[in-house]
């Protein structure tokens, strides 16, 4: 990615140090994930050093250095979720797209991670496809959402 | 009250009164998250695409959660001349239902749940009767699940932005005032009097102050905040203004979660609306005394729910927290005087100024007044979003409003307060939920999340979960927290393996003390009470663990198997059907068996027999 691809979306920010969140969120948001040479674009933009941008963008754990899938699955870890059986729903995931989390598939069509809690916990358990969210889950509503796309 | 918001007013109570005593039927349909996850998008669309079928002119309003998310999605039809009713669990077929009956046919009782307003239909209750709602003072949700959150007019006209216009008449002594007699304490957590810290913040030297909304809810299991911001984001814009006035601040940042992008949109639609009216922008505080809010989008870190974590994060830095004194109201946002108010403590703020302290505190305890939210999950039967005056029970709160627990299982602990909170048993359950009597249990109010468990929970495992959760999140700032939530999650997870020893048991308590004493800020000097308090409570479990290497619960997957007895099984193969990982065999009407050696223990198959043949085992007896 060159910069000039990221200028338009640099631009709509202060050159300011703390701009740099939602530098990276906007950058993150264009690319689906920050390569290194866009954090040594924004490091210039925000007018701080490259490492304070690394220091930055690995603390949050909104922030993705690899490309992402065209799906990202994302299974809700809050405490509701948990007392449902999140544990198993993201197990099923594993095997059915046959990826750990934080893994991509091969093709780049799934990927799974998991998220803090989403806030729907009065449906327990639920997951996130792309922010659209399915609740009520079992392993087994889980298995034959993804096992069509698999095929 | 000025002439322009008297005129304003007007304006909004014509758009409120069209809506509610229109000739033309309206219909309401709750897209928060959680509709929204229960499919009320789909529902929309039919309720759309039949009525506009059948040539029918209606008013669709999509509005917030009402709270039963149990019930969800929620849909709410006022004919002309006919009493408002609300259905519940409108799937697509129920919609179809509810468009006949919009276009003249009978009304479909059994999807009705309740009426709202005076007129009644025989046989169904008003909302506030039913059983979900009976226990309830709905004053901070008031308008959630009732107005369209994306129109400022329906929050004016039921009373929004009344309470400004008054903080504005007031001068800033009459306005703590007000504040420390409705006795109102911060609603994030540490309950401290909100009035003291803004004195703080306006005895503090300097001109420019910052007022900063956290809505940064982090705790897992807790939903208020984005209920509110989804359902009447104008509840808190309005405290907020008011908290920028009375201290003196012409800025305001609302630091809210990226998890939440629904109610980050809403958020900027209701602040570019009151920009527009005029409450935000150059002259919102009076001619000349500007008043601006700008949200800033959290990134995924649980720990700038901190105070000054949070202040770090906003200034584009690591969200680390450093050590108070000074606190923020002294030195916070880029050096300068702030005040950090959670959402709730805001939109309660604005209900004081509304309606005046007295009438605030007429409900409440002695020191914990006013009312509260609370996100009520987990093996509850009816989890939602509920709000009932400080000093209600544990019991009143999960048995009566919440149902009891689902599923027919014995009631187990209540977990309340998120990660830095503890799980209560039983015997706890008549206790008040204030700020004390929680404490004193071990255990805080936090933010209002509630989890409930079952039988089915194994405290242990459960501790387990928060630890990982502490370790997760600890920013790595401080030793005590960074390498002492780590150890105290090995060792948990060796008690839950089946590795623990005796000793462990000494070990987590005083490892445990350590963290709480040696951590810098709030998340590691709280991170240990999930383990402290069911170690008080739950003892037994932990020494099954270690001592006879069982798991009481049945729930640790080393201590577990699943077994199919001879005598009840009827070969119905519903269980097969349904093993997620194809490990259940057997002819039909014959005996099943589960193939140990690829059975994850889910569970899945026990739950599912109606015959209760799959038994849940020991695995060393």
């Amino acid at each position: 990615m060159t910069t000039t691809n990221l200028d338009p979306v640099l631009s709509a920010f202060e050159r300011r140090p703390e701009s740099l969140i939602p530098l990276l969120q906007a950058v993150q948001e264009n690319l689906g994930y920050l390569p290194p040479d866009a954090m040594g674009t924004v490091a210039r933009h925000a007018r701080v050093p490259r490492s304070r941008v690394f220091g930055v963008a690995s603390f949050y754990s909104q922030f993705r250095f690899n490309p992402v899938g065209r799906q990202r699955v994302a299974v809700c870890r809050g405490t509701a979720c948990h007392v449902g059986g999140a544990k198993f729903i993201l197990e099923q995931l594993e095997r059915t797209l046959g990826i750990l989390e934080g893994e991509t598939t091969g093709d780049m069509e799934y990927s799974l991670e998991t998220v803090a809690c989403i806030g729907c916990c009065g449906l327990a358990p639920c997951i996130t496809v792309n922010d659209e969210v399915s609740a009520k889950l079992t392993p087994m509503k889980v298995r034959k959402q993804f096992k069509k796309a698999r095929k | 009250m000025t002439a322009a918001f008297e005129q304003l007013r007007e304006v909004a109570e014509h758009a409120w009164g069209s809506l509610t005593r229109g000739d033309t039927p309206v219909i309401t349909v709750g897209t928060a998250t959680c509709g929204r996850s229960a499919g009320a998008l789909d529902t929309l669309d039919v309720l759309r695409g039949e009525l506009a079928g059948r040539e029918i002119e209606c008013r669709f309003v999509e509005v917030g959660c009402l709270g039963p998310c149990y019930a969800e999605p929620l849909v709410t039809v006022s004919l002309p001349g006919a009493p408002t009713v609300c259905f519940a669990s409108v799937n697509i077929r129920a919609a179809r239902k509810i468009a006949a009956y919009v276009a003249g046919e009978d009304l479909p009782e059994e999807l009705a749940f309740a009426t709202i307003g005076p007129e009644s239909v025989p046989g169904i209750p008003e909302l506030m009767d039913t059983p979900v709602m009976k226990g309830q003072v709905r004053r901070v949700l008031r308008n959630c699940g009732i107005v369209d959150p994306g129109d400022i007019h329906h929050s004016l006209a039921r009373g929004s932005y009344s309470g400004l216009q008054r903080a504005l008449e007031l001068d800033t002594e009459a306005r703590i005032g007000e504040l420390e007699r409705s006795g109102l304490r911060g609603r994030g957590g540490a309950g401290f009097p909100v009035w003291r810290k803004w004195q703080f913040c306006i005895d503090a030297p300097g001109d420019t102050k910052y007022i900063v909304c956290n809505a940064d809810e982090g705790d897992p299991g807790a939903f208020m905040n984005r209920s509110l911001l989804e359902g009447d984001p104008h509840a808190m814009l309005e405290g907020m203004i008011i908290a920028g006035l009375t201290i003196g601040a012409s800025e305001g940042f609302i630091y809210c979660r990226a998890e939440y992008p629904l109610a980050l949109e809403r958020l900027a639609v209701a602040i570019g609306q009151a920009e527009d009216v005029g409450f935000l922008g150059p002259d919102a505080l009076g001619p000349g005394r500007p008043f601006r809010i700008k949200v800033k989008e959290g990134a995924g870190a649980f720990v700038c729910g901190e105070e000054t974590a949070l202040i770090a994060s906003i200034e584009g830095h690591r969200g680390m927290p450093r050590p108070r004194p000074p606190f923020p109201a002294v030195s916070g946002l880029w050096g300068r005087p702030t005040v950090i108010n959670n959402v709730e403590t805001l939109a309660s703020v604005a209900l004081i100024f509304q309606h005046g302290a007295d009438w605030y505190a007429e409900y409440g305890t002695e020191k914990s007044k006013g009312t509260k939210t609370f996100a009520l999950v987990g093996h509850v039967a009816r989890p939602g979003l509920v709000e009932v005056p400080l000093g209600t029970t544990l019991r009143e709160l999960i048995f009566d409003i919440g149902g009891g627990v689902s599923s027919g299982h014995r009631f187990k602990a209540v977990q309340t307060g998120g990660p830095s909170g503890g799980c209560l048993p039983e015997e706890k359950l008549d206790i008040p939920v204030d700020y004390e009597s929680l404490q004193e249990a071990g255990t805080i109010m936090g933010s209002g999340g509630v989890v409930v468990m079952d039988e089915r929970t194994c405290m242990v495992d459960f501790a387990r979960f928060f630890l990982d959760f502490a370790a997760d999140e600890s920013c790595g700032k401080c030793g005590p927290c960074r390498l002492g939530t780590r150890q105290l999650l090995r060792i948990l997870e060796d008690i839950t393996q089946g590795a623990g020893t005796e000793s462990d048991l000494e070990l987590l308590e005083g490892l445990c003390h350590n963290v709480i004493e040696g951590s810098l800020c709030g998340l590691g000097q709280t991170a240990p009470n999930p383990v402290l308090t069911t170690l008080r409570y739950f003892r037994d479990e932990y020494v099954a663990h270690v001592e006879s290497r069982t798991c009481p619960a049945l729930a640790c997957r080393d201590f577990i198997a699943f077994e199919i007895d001879d005598e009840n099984c009827t070969g119905c193969a519903a269980c097969a059907a349904l093993c997620p990982v194809d490990g259940i065999s057997g002819e039909k009407k014959q005996l099943h068996a589960i193939n140990a050696a690829v059975c994850i223990k889910c569970g899945v198959c026990s739950d599912t027999c109606t015959f209760g043949a799959v038994a849940t085992v020991d695995a060393h007896p």
